[in-house]
């Protein structure tokens, strides 16, 4: 079985933010919600580093530990789920979440919390799947339909990776090895200097 | 021959009574210190990281080390952390809430269940020696009695939804099934949220009213001295209206319950823009300290209740006995007789 992952190569992105907007229009997430975001460390300095994050479906997930109505599940391919039927958004998730993937919806008076929303991994949630109820709380389900994560598949410099954990890392091993002329690269120059 | 074999049993006793209450101090002091541990955790970890990262400019781990440390960063959407990629302190917060609160706070719960029902068992309670007198004095004035019987069940509903939220996942979702559950925990999440901040605001209500009755006197300390006021030992020491334990009561409701009440308000309102890092502190003293609080209530529940015939009537009525009056607070009933005498009046008069 398939051990689902995202892989984000930071030599790649772009900060294009075009992985953002296929989440958004793909899954018609809630009003002030993001699934995914792009976050570029010393923007506009030489060296700048972008990355984009999502909720990475962790093993042993935190936010699972923690919520209170224990209603998050991991599907057989590792993808973390939860119930929106079921979430009192309580916010708990978002504390313990290292990724700041966990958000809420129409916060009304005082700040009361919607349900929790988080990307998916394009797999929908509890309901049947590709059923409309399914569609509206939690977007499209594209692993029902045999496909991958629409943010991956749009990623302009293929710097964002989704699928089995064993076939994205190689790919990306692949890539590294072929930038070993790189002066970062840890190796021979490293450590005996450019001769 | 008897006496002395009497006697020696009373100083087990003592020692053993001691020995159990230097415990429950160790218990509730650990579980207020032990959260703090992760304060040491993440100070150890980040001077580390301040150690390797001016030995070292590989720019890539560089860039990782600062992913890892919670830097901020450029990001398009324009809300609270978003521009921070990795927040690890979550993790710290999981094992803290999970394991140290919920565990030592599970225990602390049920030792201080068992410890009062055990002493109920064997000793029955307080009785009062001499029974009821008939004629009673008044203890607690009307305005008292609302204050409290507010401030007291606005406590056990927080109480019963705050736990719920702990350890309701383990506890109530075998009984009440996933569902059933998350429409009660929807229910108890918003009536605690919505009743916290009254509890907040009747509890200061209540300090400030109360707050000239209680403070510590030499009295006092005589009366903790002769372990309780006899509750310990058979010992009898003079006391007015309140005593050492009332008292101490009075200061844990008056600090713990301000810590909780301030924590909780931070917690509730989340529009006001806190960081992670503030609601997870927040959380871990909410939780931590409510726990000691409810353990600690029981007991005030009890004497209040079965634990001292009599007690009871003063705060449903206003009027106590004068025989209970005699015997837990010789010194209050004096006073109120004293000043009934001044005034030559037969009714009663408070002396609040
Ligand atoms: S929401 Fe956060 S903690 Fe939960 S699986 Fe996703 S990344 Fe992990
Ligand atoms: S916000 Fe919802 S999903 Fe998150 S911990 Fe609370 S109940 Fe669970």
């Amino acid at each position: 079985m398939a051990r689902m992952k995202f892989l984000c190569d930071a030599e790649r992105c772009i900060e294009c933010n075009g992985c953002v907007t296929a989440c958004k229009n793909e899954n018609e997430v809630p009003w002030g919600v993001n699934r995914r975001r792009v976050v570029t460390l010393g923007d506009g300095e030489p060296g700048e580093k972008s990355i984009s994050v999502a909720c990475m479906h962790c093993t042993d997930a935190p936010c699972a530990a923690v919520c209170p109505v224990d209603c998050f599940y991991t599907t057989d391919d590792g993808i973390v789920l939860h119930d929106k039927d079921q979430c009192i958004g309580c916010g708990y998730c978002s504390y313990a979440c290292p990724f700041g993937a966990p958000q809420y919806p129409q916060q009304s008076a005082f700040g009361v919390r919607g349900k929790m929303d988080k990307c998916t991994f394009c797999a929908g949630g509890p309901e049947e799947d590709n059923s409309e109820a399914e569609r509206e709380k939690y977007g499209r389900n594209r692993i029902a339909e045999g496909k991958l994560p629409l943010c991956a598949e749009m990623c302009s410099t293929k710097a964002l990776l989704a699928g089995d954990g064993d076939i994205v890392s190689g790919i990306y091993r692949e890539r590294t090895l072929r930038r070993s002329d790189r002066p970062q690269t840890w190796g021979w120059d490293k450590a005996y200097g450019k001769s | 021959m008897t006496k002395q074999i009497s006697s020696n049993k009373d100083s087990r006793l003592s020692r053993r009574k001691r020995m159990m209450g230097w415990s429950f101090l160790i218990m509730v002091l650990s579980v207020v210190l032990m959260p703090l541990g992760g304060y040491v955790y993440t100070d150890v970890i980040s001077t580390a990281n301040a150690a390797d990262q001016t030995a070292e400019s590989n720019p890539r781990a560089n860039y990782w080390r600062a992913v890892r440390g919670g830097e901020e960063g450029y990001t398009d959407i324009n809300r609270l952390e978003k521009n921070v990629l990795i927040q690890s302190a979550g993790e710290n917060w999981r094992r803290l809430r999970n394991g140290a609160v919920a565990t030592i706070g599970g225990y602390l719960v049920l030792i201080s269940l068992l410890t009062i029902l055990l002493y109920h068992l064997k000793s029955g309670g307080m009785k009062l020696d001499n029974g009821r007198s008939g004629k009673t004095i008044t203890r607690w004035s009307i305005f008292d009695r609302i204050i409290h019987w507010t401030v007291a069940s606005l406590f056990i509903i927080l109480a019963i939804t705050g736990l719920s939220m702990l350890f309701g996942r383990y506890v109530l979702i075998p009984v009440l099934g996933g569902d059933g559950f998350a429409a009660y925990a929807s229910l108890a999440m918003a009536v605690h949220n919505y009743l916290g901040p009254l509890f907040v605001a009747v509890l200061v209500i209540l300090i400030l009213s109360w707050i000239k009755h209680n403070m510590i006197n030499d009295n006092d300390i005589k009366w903790f001295k002769a372990g309780g006021g006899g509750i310990i030992g058979n010992q009898h020491v003079s006391c007015g209206r309140f005593n050492g334990g009332e008292k101490v009561w009075f200061w844990i409701v008056t600090l713990v319950g301000l810590t909780v009440g301030i924590s909780g308000l931070i917690l509730d309102f989340p529009n006001l823009e806190q960081v992670r890092s503030t609601m997870q502190n927040a959380n871990l003293v909410h939780g931590a300290l409510s726990i000691i609080w409810i353990s600690i209530a029981f007991g005030h529940i009890y004497i209040g209740t079965l634990g001292s015939e009599g007690s009871l009537d003063g705060m449903l009525t206003g009027e106590v006995d004068e025989n209970w009056a005699k015997q837990h607070h010789d010194l209050w009933y004096d006073e109120v007789m004293q000043d009934n005498d001044d005034m030559d009046v037969t009714g009663a008069k408070s002396s609040a």
